[in-house]
């Protein structure tokens, strides 16, 4: 397999095959994956169980009863051959989640504004400044892999993981930022929090943001937080 | 459930260390983060079933470990398939693998394993449950689905609604030969994955040709294996989607099983996958029993898999 040329379609157990697309993580690559994921679900139809995208790759999960797994990879073979990538602006909504960013519900604000030398308002600034898209929804129902986040923010993951990372925090780590949907262990870094309802089961579609999707976050003052909902309980540190 | 009415059947007198409700799992959703759930040994889950006269796919309680105490409140047909957990029917030997009828005010008992780790109970016409994104599968990290639809685990006076129903015809009968032996070292089918090319050759050969102890880190998420120490080139990768049975390889060198609560992507390279037969297999395995890893073709696993399935058609 080393050295093959891409796009692959790679093993992935009984009911699986990988689809991997690309070797490095760009925004470009999800105008090919939601590409790929439509595609799959016309040819597919109800052989088709479940699509997994991520950052490079599409796992593609089909029902063993109903097809064997090389009439699945002979199918994929078939639709690789004349995939077209979405349009630029294809597909993928726009989504704002307003953020109290405070010391109290973030608590490495100090730090990374430290580790970046900057000021807290800069750091705010900049996280907030940027559209992030949606790479890959994993780790916890509707915890979404957002990025590229500016690589003057890039700090590294907590050497050790938070065992309680209080629900709707919103984190960075490495290129990428994210938001908590639950009361998880954790290892990225706490900036703040939303007011966003991140995953809820009686809500179609069930989580907010997509694969594709693109995502600011909008600052909010403490009032504003509060009287739309925010929990403003502090983070506690021997969380 | 599909049924008209439904009725208290069981009453949880002790909980016992986990006890889940499961269906065949949650489909469709992992590309929202949501895990597969399902039963971990989907081999003695669907002989429950069949056992109990329910169709594939009916939800029945795993129950991992033992010490669970049930209060029977109607009179009911179940099977109990899976590990031996000293189960006990007002105190007397509970045959296993075979449809059993049980009488309003009896108590179902399991005690611990002697054999396998976990067992599945399944009640003729099923237990009632409200599917919660499309399943009743119990994920307790994820707070989803259950007998309460909040992925909690049976508590101490829980009461657990079912469908009853008398089965028609004669009981199934099981297979002796279909009947595992949880205590004997498990061959376990692996399918060559993608990286496989990237481990080096030395590791490769003892990957398949040692013996592999189970962990005492087990759980529904996922399986360690402690052996030699497999080097792969790859240390980690960008995450992508994790079938169920996936062998990922840490830097550390120990492979771990997925199984069926397993988080939806993942970084590690993977040596492959287990079938779906072999990941059963292994959540019946006790830390400190030894595994070995097999590597089979997909057309094998395949039609493994089919003659498997249809026995429950």
């Amino acid at each position: 397999m080393v050295g093959s040329r891409l796009p692959r379609i790679e093993a992935a157990g009984l009911d699986g095959w990988l689809v991997r697309l690309f070797e490095g993580i760009d925004e470009r690559n999800l105008l090919w994956l939601t590409a790929l994921s439509r595609r799959c679900e016309a040819a597919l139809g109800g052989v088709l169980v479940d699509l997994v995208p991520s950052y490079t790759t599409l796992l593609v999960v089909f029902d063993p009863m109903l097809s064997s797994p090389a009439e699945v990879r002979r199918r994929l073979a078939d639709l690789l051959q004349e995939l077209t990538p979405d349009e630029a602006d294809g597909g993928g909504k726009v989504c704002e989640l307003p953020t109290w960013y405070d010391t109290r519900v973030g608590p490495d604000l100090l730090r990374v504004a430290e580790h970046a030398d900057m000021s807290i308002e800069q750091v705010i600034e900049c996280h907030a400044g940027t559209t992030y898209r949606v790479f890959a929804l994993g780790f916890a129902p509707g915890f979404a892999f957002m990025g590229l986040l500016d690589a003057r923010l890039k700090v590294p993951r907590l050497e050790t993981p938070r065992q309680r990372v209080p629900k709707n925090s919103v984190a960075i780590a490495g290129r990428q930022t994210a938001a908590y949907p639950a009361v998880t262990p954790g290892g990225w870094n706490l900036l703040g929090r939303t007011t966003a309802r991140l995953f809820d089961r009686h809500r179609e579609g069930f989580s907010l943001l997509q694969v594709g999707d693109r995502v600011r976050f909008v600052p909010v003052d403490e009032e504003t937080f509060e009287s739309r909902g925010g929990d403003v309980t502090p983070m506690r540190e021997d969380a | 459930m599909g049924n008209e009415y439904t009725v208290i059947g069981l009453r949880v007198i002790r909980s016992g260390p986990l006890a889940l409700l499961q269906d065949a799992g949650r489909f469709g959703v992992r590309r929202l983060g949501v895990t597969q759930g399902g039963p971990a040994d989907v081999h003695a889950w669907a002989w429950s079933n069949h056992l109990a006269g329910n169709p594939w796919g009916t939800a029945a309680l795993e129950i991992t470990f033992g010490g669970l105490s049930l209060a029977v409140s109607r009179d009911l047909t179940l099977a109990v398939a899976g590990a031996d957990l000293g189960a006990t029917l007002d105190g007397e030997p509970l045959p296993l693998w075979q449809r059993v009828r049980v009488r309003e005010g009896q108590r179902l008992s399991f005690a611990s394993p002697r054999c396998g780790l976990r067992a599945y109970l399944a009640v003729a016409g099923g237990f009632a449950a409200e599917p919660v994104l499309g399943s009743c599968a119990c994920v307790v990290r994820e707070g989803i689905g259950g007998h309460d639809g909040c992925g909690r685990p049976l508590d101490e006076g829980d009461e657990l609604g079912v469908s009853p129903k008398t089965p028609d015809g004669r009981a199934p009968q099981m297979p002796s030969e279909a009947r595992p032996d949880y205590g004997e070292a498990g061959r376990l089918a692996l399918l060559p994955g993608a990286q496989i090319a990237d481990f080096h050759g030395a590791s490769l050969y003892a990957a398949f040709n040692s013996e592999w102890h189970v962990d005492d880190r087990a759980d529904r998420m996922g399986v360690r294996l402690r052996g030699p120490a497999l080097r792969c080139r790859i240390g980690t990768m960008i995450s992508e989607g994790l079938g169920l049975g996936a062998v990922q390889v840490p830097p550390d060198g120990q492979p771990i099983a997925l199984l069926n609560d397993r988080q939806t992507i993942g970084g590690y390279p993977r040596l492959g996958a287990l079938t779906p037969l072999a990941a059963a297999r292994l959540a019946q395995c006790m830390p400190g029993q030894t595994v070995r890893l097999v590597a089979h073709s997909h057309e094998r696993a395949w039609s493994d898999y089919r003659r498997f399935r249809r026995q429950f058609s």
